[in-house]
């Protein structure tokens, strides 16, 4: 496939450290799109302070102007449900009462 | 997690009902390995193909053709930050894949190891080159692993222009005086067999392959994408009035297919191990540009101890 490299028989399988290393922090970036809408997450990039990571993220994520506003938030600030936990954290998805679609409505009444 | 499924079964689930995987869920060591591989390989030839097309800057025939080669080139520098990004959700560092491409433990793609010596190759890289990229990453935009699928779907809305540019290029060329048409002839003569190679070898000789397939995050066979890619390739060279240096090149009415020559794989195999006419000289480009902006990232990152320092 295109960018992949075949296998060569000499080819040493890597253990990778899994240390996340990195000489600058990492940062998410959020783009506006346009007006009226939410800032939505676009990418992520490494940048050594807020104001490079600002740039950046402009030059990465809105060559076409893909924004007209930007947010950067520090990776490692962001708060995450537990994914293990998500069944009982999310268990209101188990009320179909909560949703328009579970009440029927006669035909007659028309569109509501 | 559905009650008592292991983390095994949730995994074989979502790939079963062609869910996403994301970088929170449990994997096989395997599927992460083959991925850190594949997405670290994406993003080191994005980083590596600049150089080809950057040769060209400084000689572009026209103003509007630099400022379009270099939003291209740029593009590329883009392609290559979402996927080393991308390769980081797996937990591997940004540094440790930048060491593993400067020592060569990582490959890149074998195409970018190839001169470019006039300005049509400019054109048949754009078109050739994006052109075969393109029927590879359409098929990673339905990639199982999340994060790459999504790379991959912000990196093709970009690609078509990079294609259409290089057409472009070619189709001036063609229309210009004989030495501009021939100089088009030439530059499909040198890439025509590359860009055939960059699909991989043949799906019989192609160990991984099933495993990626079984896995999602390959959704199509070699043999098949590079079918895919001659049958659109060819009309438009028609298109251009250049011959397809393949005499064996023949529409094939039963299969509904062009049939193709065999490619040379010793040259494939020479090229992968690292024999490419340009295989030295694009690594040590990348080492010392690197090694020359050391001090760039260091005052950088004191600027922002600094800042850090005064704000406390
Ligand atoms: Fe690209
Ligand atoms: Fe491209």
């Amino acid at each position: 496939m295109t960018y992949e490299v075949p296998r060569t028989a000499d080819e040493k399988d890597l253990d990778y450290r899994q240390d996340g290393r990195s000489q600058w922090p990492m940062w998410e970036v959020f783009v506006r799109q346009k007006r009226g809408l939410s800032h939505v997450h676009a990418g992520s990039l490494h940048a050594p302070d807020a104001d490079t990571a600002l740039q950046m993220a402009r030059d990465v994520y809105t060559r076409r102007v893909e924004g007209i506003s930007i947010w950067v938030v520090r990776s490692d600030q962001v708060v995450a449900s537990d994914p293990d936990e998500a069944d009982a954290f999310f268990e209101a998805a188990a009320k179909p009462y909560r949703q328009a679609t579970y009440y029927r409505i006669p035909d007659e009444v028309g569109q509501m | 997690m559905g009650i008592g499924m292991t983390g095994q079964e949730r995994f074989e689930q979502l790939i079963a009902s062609d869910e996403k995987v994301e970088p929170t869920d449990w994997m096989p060591e395997g599927y992460r390995k083959t991925l850190i591989r594949q997405i670290a390989q994406h993003a080191h030839s994005e980083i590596i193909g600049m150089q080809p097309e950057g040769n060209w800057i400084t000689r572009a025939p026209t103003l509007r053709r630099k400022a379009i080669l270099m939003a291209k080139v740029q593009d590329e520098a883009g392609h290559g930050l979402y996927l080393y990004s991308a390769a980081e959700t797996l937990g591997v560092g940004r540094d440790e894949l930048v060491e593993h491409l400067h020592s060569g433990r990582h490959k890149y793609s074998s195409i970018f190891n190839y001169p470019t010596l006039t300005w049509a190759d400019i054109g048949a890289i754009g078109w050739l080159v994006d052109g075969a990229a393109i029927t590879n990453q359409v098929m990673l935009t339905r990639c199982s692993y999340g994060p790459y699928a999504r790379a991959m779907v912000r990196i093709c809305r970009e690609e078509s222009f990079h294609q259409r540019q290089g057409f472009e290029i070619m189709l001036t060329l063609c229309r210009g005086t004989p030495e501009q048409k021939q100089m088009a002839q030439d530059a499909l003569n040198r890439w025509w067999w590359p860009a055939l190679m960059m699909f991989g070898p043949h799906d019989t000789d192609s160990t991984h392959t099933q495993q990626s397939m079984a896995w999602k995050i390959k959704r199509v066979s070699n043999d098949d994408l590079r079918q895919q890619f001659v049958d659109m390739t060819v009309p438009q060279a028609e298109y251009l009035g250049l011959t397809i240096p393949d005499p064996e090149l023949k529409w094939n009415p039963e299969r509904g297919h062009y049939d193709f020559g065999e490619i040379d794989w010793d040259e494939f195999w020479r090229v992968v191990k690292g024999f490419g006419p340009e295989s030295r000289d694009r690594l040590a480009h990348k080492v010392r540009a690197w090694e020359e902006g050391a001090w760039v990232r260091e005052a950088a990152a004191a600027y922002a101890a600094k800042h850090r320092k005064e704000a406390a």
